[in-house]
Parts: C-alpha cells; sequence; structure tokens
C-alpha cells in the first residue's frame, strides 16, 4: 500500500462524492463545489496510479497540471453563467423539467 | 510511518471534500473548499509533485476560493436588497 | 420518488467507489513506462527540470491547446458579462492598503523568480502567471485596482500576446521541420521566450477572470 495507491484510491473516492454532489445537489453554486471535487479526484486518480510504485512520472504530473488550470477557467465561466442566471431570473436553481 | 500520514491525509481529504457538500451554509461550505485545497497541496507535496502543489495552492484554493466568495457575497447582496 | 433517486445514486456511487478499488488492487505494472524517454531525452530539451520539459517540449502542443482554450473562457465570460458598468473600487481599510502595497512588489519578484527557475527546479510559467494574478486579485480587494470593464487595446494585446507568441513559433518551427520541435541548441531560449510571453498572458487572463466578474456588483 504505497503513497500512490492511498491516493489514488482517496481520489476514486473524491471523484464519487463530486459525482454525487453534482447529480443529487439541486443548488448551482453548489453543484459548482462538487465539479471541483469530481477534478481533484480525477487528479489525484492519474498521478496516483502511474506512482503507485512510489517512483514520480513527470508526465502525468504536467497533464494533471494543465488540468487544474483549465479546471479554474471552466470554474469561471461557471460561475459567470450562474451569476447572470441570479440576475435575470433571481433563481439559484435550474427549473425542474415540466411535463410537457 | 508515512503510510499513517498518508491515510490520515487521505481521511482528511475525503472528510472534508463529504463536509463541503453537507454543510447548510453556502459560506461554510466555501471555506471548507478552500481548506480542501490546501489539504490537496499537502497531497501533491507527498506525492512528489511539487510543480503540481505550487499551482493548487495558488490556482484550486487561491483562485478559484477568491472566485467563489467573490460570486456568494455578489449573490447574497443583491438577494438581501432591493 | 426523491428518496429513491438519491438512494439510487448513493448505490451506484459505493459500488463505483468499491468496483475501482477492486480493479486498482489488479492493476499489472504498466506497459509503457514514459519516464526512461524522459530523461534520456532531456539534455536536448533544453530544461533540466523533467516536468518542464514534458510541459513546455515534448507535450508542447497540449500547452498551446490550454493556454488557446484558456483564452476562450475568458472571451465566453466577457460575452457573458456584457456591457455592466465597471464598479468604482471601494477603498479597504488603509493597513489592508499598505499591505497590498508591500506584498505586491515581492510577489512580482517571486513570480520573476519562479518563472526563471522553472528550467531546473519545480516553478514554471503557470506558478509564476499564478501569482502575478493573485497579486492583482489582492490589488483589487484593498481598493487599489479598479475593476476591468471591456478591455481596451493595451489589454487585448496583453492578454492575446501568450497564445500569439507560442502560436508564432510553432508557426516558425513547421516551417523547418514538425510543429514545436526545437532546435536542441535553441531549445532553452525558445522556451524561455515562450514562457515569459504565457506568464504576462496567464497573469491578465487569471486576473480577468476575477476581475471582468468583479464589475457587475452596483453600489
Amino acid at each position: 500500500m504505497t503513497t500512490g495507491f492511498v491516493f489514488a484510491l482517496a481520489g476514486a473516492a473524491l471523484f464519487a462524492l463530486g459525482v454525487a454532489g453534482v447529480v443529487l445537489i439541486g443548488h448551482l453554486l453548489r453543484r459548482i463545489l462538487a465539479f471541483n471535487l469530481m477534478g481533484s479526484g480525477a487528479c489525484l486518480v492519474l498521478v496516483g496510479l502511474a506512482q503507485r510504485h512510489d517512483l514520480a512520472d513527470p508526465v502525468p504530473q504536467a497533464m494533471v497540471l494543465t488540468g487544474i488550470v483549465v479546471a479554474v477557467a471552466a470554474t469561471a465561466l461557471a460561475l459567470a453563467l450562474v451569476r447572470k442566471l441570479h440576475a435575470l431570473t433571481g433563481q439559484l436553481e435550474l427549473p425542474d423539467d415540466a411535463d410537457d | 510511518m508515512t503510510l499513517a500520514f498518508d491515510l490520515l491525509l487521505a481521511l482528511s481529504l475525503l472528510w472534508c471534500g463529504w463536509r463541503t457538500l453537507a454543510t447548510p451554509r453556502l459560506d461554510r461550505a466555501i471555506v471548507l473548499f478552500i481548506t480542501f485545497g490546501l489539504l490537496m497541496t499537502l497531497t501533491w507535496a507527498r506525492l512528489s509533485a511539487p510543480d503540481i502543489g505550487l499551482a493548487e495552492a495558488a490556482i484550486g484554493a487561491g483562485l478559484t476560493g477568491a472566485l467563489l466568495l467573490d460570486a456568494y457575497g455578489v449573490l447574497r447582496r443583491r438577494s438581501a436588497g432591493p | 420518488m426523491k428518496r429513491m433517486v438519491v438512494a439510487l445514486v448513493v448505490t451506484l456511487a459505493l459500488a463505483f467507489v468499491l468496483l475501482l478499488t477492486g480493479a486498482m488492487l489488479e492493476l499489472e505494472p504498466a506497459a509503457i513506462d514514459l519516464r526512461a524517454p524522459v530523461s534520456a531525452h532531456l539534455a536536448d530539451s533544453g530544461v533540466t527540470h523533467p516536468v518542464n520539459a514534458v510541459l513546455l517540449n515534448y507535450r508542447g502542443y497540449d500547452t498551446l491547446l490550454e493556454i488557446a482554450v484558456l483564452l476562450l473562457a475568458l472571451l465566453a465570460i466577457l460575452a457573458v458579462v456584457g456591457d455592466a458598468p465597471a464598479s468604482p473600487s471601494r477603498a479597504a481599510h488603509p493597513v489592508l492598503q499598505t499591505l497590498g502595497r508591500l506584498a505586491t512588489p515581492l510577489m512580482v519578484v517571486v513570480a520573476v523568480y519562479l518563472l526563471w527557475a522553472g528550467a531546473f527546479r519545480p516553478g514554471g510559467a503557470f506558478q509564476a502567471g499564478a501569482v502575478l494574478a493573485a497579486a492583482a486579485v489582492l490589488l483589487h480587494l484593498v481598493g487599489l485596482l479598479p475593476g476591468w470593464s471591456t478591455p481596451r487595446l493595451r489589454l487585448r494585446i496583453g492578454l492575446a500576446a501568450g497564445f500569439a507568441l507560442f502560436l508564432a513559433v510553432a508557426a516558425a518551427l513547421l516551417t523547418q521541420g514538425s510543429l514545436l520541435q526545437y532546435p536542441p541548441d535553441a531549445a532553452g531560449a525558445l522556451i524561455l521566450l515562450i514562457e515569459s510571453g504565457l506568464t504576462v498572458s496567464l497573469a491578465l487572463i487569471l486576473a480577468g477572470l476575477f476581475l471582468f466578474l468583479a464589475r457587475e456588483e452596483g453600489a
């Protein structure tokens, strides 16, 4: 049970927690938090599994670096959209699908 | 010995993530998310990835936390105003 | 009905974690190990830190696309916010302002150090750009930097310069060989040039992600 392995398992659990949060939580701001948890979990799995024999591997580290920066851009865009939605409609949850 | 530290750090990550999603108060959830980001920085240090640790601390915890707090403040001010 | 959905999602998530744990425990050693080729060609890559060699040389194309995606996200944010007027900056307590004034030059020095040290040690363009963006956000929070309204020419040039520079270097190298294949003796200088442009652009983009949104507060 090496370091990489422990954090890969934690990353898998974080990812599942994030997915459950995105699916189940209605409040949009909390959904963005859950989405970021998903991203962090995926990054942990990527690096943890590659380093499961305790040798640092630069390629997945570079990919995770890219991933973190893109994730913050996606979070900023999501927050801009939530703020616009709140300014236009006053709601912070997406409307439930009405029976058409 | 290091395995104990790693397990403790992984469990704190999971607990912090769970509390972020389960806290009823939104401002507390955002602060817990920033704390989660800083615990992730420690995790990257344990995984021999100092570059990712630097980026996670500055971008993941810092900038994302600032964006979330700003959004929360605007939303609260707008819903409390006229 | 709602409780059934919640129970179903939670059960599926737990099942996912258990299955993934089982799969991870049964993983064999990887068939492809890229550590050996990375360190074998490190001397020709222009930098000595393997992560930055991967980021800017071996997988430079990914970094080029990453800065394009960041620019695209910023353009989308500008489109969403539209023409809201810039909010006046609210001055904070003088002690906070003095702290902001003291911290900013230090953060600039740290950013330049991180940019330079990226060739030999953990660091590089992304960390440096993030520190500069944090300095800009700090100055805004203490009231010394107003929120950004629709960007004028200088800001637009700064935002696009990193991507444009990277693209120009890639195009120039395309005429001489394959995409982003640096000649080994000029690789270090080219990477430093690209990283400098990336740092400036990344700082402006990351700061813009915060500052362009900070204007629609009103009063």
